[in-house]
């Protein structure tokens, strides 16, 4: 795992001192709000509906034990006793005291852990593949990729004052499961005639205008990187919106001037930058590369999983739905769900990041990986050690057979949290979660992903849910919305409006609806909801969820 | 004739804390909205909410929010300010905790 060098520790030691100062000049009313509001939020530390909330930047999801620890002392120490992993690979503490902060960060510092960059018009933490470096499907590690994309874009003086926030994320296999197309630019490792290189998509974003990213470039050779991707920004930086907040994001910038004119500009740019990039980027990168090289992996019989798996039904259920094939033999990755149902998607408390931490240690090479999807990763971990695991996690509450489920949800904070929100999204995703655990249901149905935002901002990724839900006020009352067929992979698609939203108490019921109206028209077992999807289209489902009710408007 | 002024109090986060404040008729910072001035007055409104304002040192973003008179002082008119002043449906945490 990347080691922090001297400069970064006297960095962040650094940024650290300067808040710590500038905290007590807000509290003793020498600095005012608006003169305190960038500062903080520079710092990652956001007010929200209840209390201040402070956002942590986990770089590419990559934990150890060490810094999964930490976070947990944090939680205890500062906060309520738990954490909130966030759809960007971050975790968020949702009732830190403003007096408490500088000590909040000075111990993230001393696991290398910060809040630099979570907020503001700066490139923000870099996400990545949370299988990477395990997965059997991987051309190559993408996180070295995004440290260097993340030690080239910290506190790079040109890019602090972008027209808007900034998102990267870089995935090193052809299954996209960092969500390439919806960032500002996603970074897909490739191979071509044996040649290692890069392909580079671009204004891609959800929100309230959603795209899907476009390729700027299908093969971008290795040594090329960093030149092309601040070629890119520095064409965005220029033509860029600053007039309009809602146009401001790249993917405006890509759909107004066409994917063309950008291509020309950033090339145009691009052989201005690349003289002056001497090498020592990719000296850089070889170093970072040094520091990812895969763990001392054992050579075991794997028998007393087989066992198990034969043995016990309910361990079976977890296996097979929570483990993902690794790269080695004898070995797998295990994702952890934080999706129990009826609990808030994404909340860890102290006692059980500490167990996570201690598995990771014992046997998983000391790595933890946080995903996109909200859920914890232990990438790395030999298959006769799962009984082992699955018995602790299940001592701990965190043995949920769900991953990749309909109860396997991607929510946001929404409006019991989030000041932006316009609706709540957790007790939405609860209910759910828990009517198809009553119905036991679920394993039935197979891959279906479900993702809720409490706004237009779409911090819960609801567009490229195979069904999305998205929580709107309307007229001073919480209205659902539902989108259906979007995705994430590399077949990205956009999801679509059914039509009218549901009241609160009657979200769960559509969902529901649209659920047994897969089961009933799906081709067999095999054909997931988004494959079934895309061969009827939207009426079926339209119909199941709207029919009833115009059935039971005639009668009245 | 002028439109109906729908009664406001003047709610704010505390600057320490973070958590929902509130306005009394008094000027003290309170965490209970039934303790809260409701103002009828829209001339009162903007200028409680200047004085508000000037008290940067205790409270960060003051506002006017909807409000109805109810039985025991201030109610909510819509669920923003609900959520505000009872915390947040997932646990029993913020205010709802503290009472
Ligand atoms: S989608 Fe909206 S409500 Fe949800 S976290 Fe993002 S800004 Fe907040």
């Amino acid at each position: 795992m990347y080691q922090y060098n001297e400069f970064d520790h006297a960095f962040l030691a650094e940024r650290n001192a300067q808040f710590r100062k500038q905290v007590e000049r807000r509290i003793d009313g020498s600095l005012t709000e608006e003169e305190f509001r960038p500062l903080r939020l520079m710092n990652g530390l956001y007010l929200q509906l209840h209390a201040y909330m402070l956002r942590v930047a986990i770089p590419y999801g990559t934990l150890s034990s060490a810094q999964m620890r930490q976070l947990a002392v944090i939680a205890e120490k500062w906060d309520k006793g738990y954490g909130h992993f966030t759809t960007r690979q971050n975790i968020q503490y949702n009732w830190p005291k403003l007096p408490d902060v500088p000590d909040i960060l000075d111990a993230l510092g001393e696991v290398n852990l910060h809040a630099i960059q979570t907020s503001g018009n700066t490139i923000r933490n870099v996400t990545a593949d949370h299988f990477a470096g395990a997965a059997r499907d991987e051309i190559a590690d993408p996180r070295p990729v995004a440290e260097l994309l993340r030690q080239w874009s910290t506190d790079h003086p040109e890019f602090q004052f972008l027209p808007r926030k900034f998102k990267f994320a870089v995935t090193g296999s052809p299954n996209d499961r960092a969500v390439t197309r919806a960032h500002d630019i996603g970074v897909r490792m490739i191979e071509r005639d044996g040649e290692a290189g890069y392909e580079v998509l671009v204004g891609g974003g959800l929100g309230r205008t959603p795209m899907i990213g476009k390729v700027i470039r299908d093969f971008l050779p290795k040594e090329d990187l960093l030149p092309y991707m601040e070629a890119i920004v520095s064409v965005y930086n220029t033509l860029g919106r600053r007039d309009n907040k809602y146009k401001a994001r790249i993917k405006i910038t890509v759909h107004e001037n066409g994917i063309d004119t950008i291509r020309d500009k950033v090339e145009a740019r691009f052989a201005e930058l690349k003289p002056l990039f001497s090498g020592v980027d990719q000296e850089m990168l070889a170093e970072i590369e040094r520091q990812f090289a895969p763990p001392a992996f054992r050579n075991g019989p794997t028998d007393t999983f087989e066992a198990a798996r034969e043995a016990d039904p309910i361990f079976r259920a977890w296996a097979d739905t929570n483990l993902t094939a690794h790269r080695v033999d004898g070995y797998a990755i295990v994702t952890i769900s934080l999706k129990k149902h009826g609990d808030t998607p994404g909340d860890a408390t102290a006692d059980q990041m500490r167990l996570m931490a201690d598995l990771a240690e014992k046997y998983g090479h000391d790595e933890l990986r946080i995903s996109h999807e909200q859920n914890v990763i232990l990438p790395h971990v030999h298959k006769s050690d799962l009984p082992a695991i699955y018995a602790a996690l299940k001592e701990a509450k965190l043995a949920t057979a769900n991953v990749g489920l309909i109860s396997d949800i991607i929510a946001c904070p929404g409006m019991d949290y989030c000041s932006l929100a316009t609706a709540r999204s957790i007790p939405v995703a609860q209910e759910i979660a828990q009517r198809f655990e009553d119905l036991k249901m679920e394993h039935d149905v197979g891959p279906l992903k479900l993702k809720i935002s409490g706004c237009i901002n779409a911090c819960g990724h609801h567009h490229v849910g195979h069904i999305g839900i998205l929580g709107l006020d309307r007229a001073g009352v919480e209205n659902y919305q539902i989108t259906l067929g979007g995705d994430g992979t590399e077949t990205a698609e956009i999801g679509q409006r059914t039509g009218p939203g549901f009241a609160y108490d009657e979200i769960t019921d559509a969902i529901e609806r649209i659920v047994r109206a897969y089961l009933e028209l799906r081709e067999g077992p095999d054909e997931t909801f988004l494959m079934a999807y895309r061969r009827v289209g939207a009426d079926p489902f339209k119909a199941a969820l709207y029919e009833d009710e115009k059935a039971k408007t005639r009668a009245a | 004739m002028p439109r109906a002024f729908t009664p406001k109090v003047v709610t704010a986060n505390a600057l320490l804390e973070g958590d929902v404040v509130y306005l009394t008729a008094d000027d003290q910072w309170t965490r209970d909205l039934k303790q809260a001035e409701l103002i009828t007055d829209e001339a009162v409104a903007d200028l409680r909410l200047l004085e508000a304002e000037r008290r940067a040192a205790e409270v960060v973003g003051p506002y006017l929010a909807d409000m109805v008179a109810g039985d025991g002082g201030p109610e909510p008119t819509h669920f923003r300010e609900d959520f505000r002043r009872t915390g947040p449906s997932n646990y029993h945490h913020g205010k709802q905790a503290e009472a």
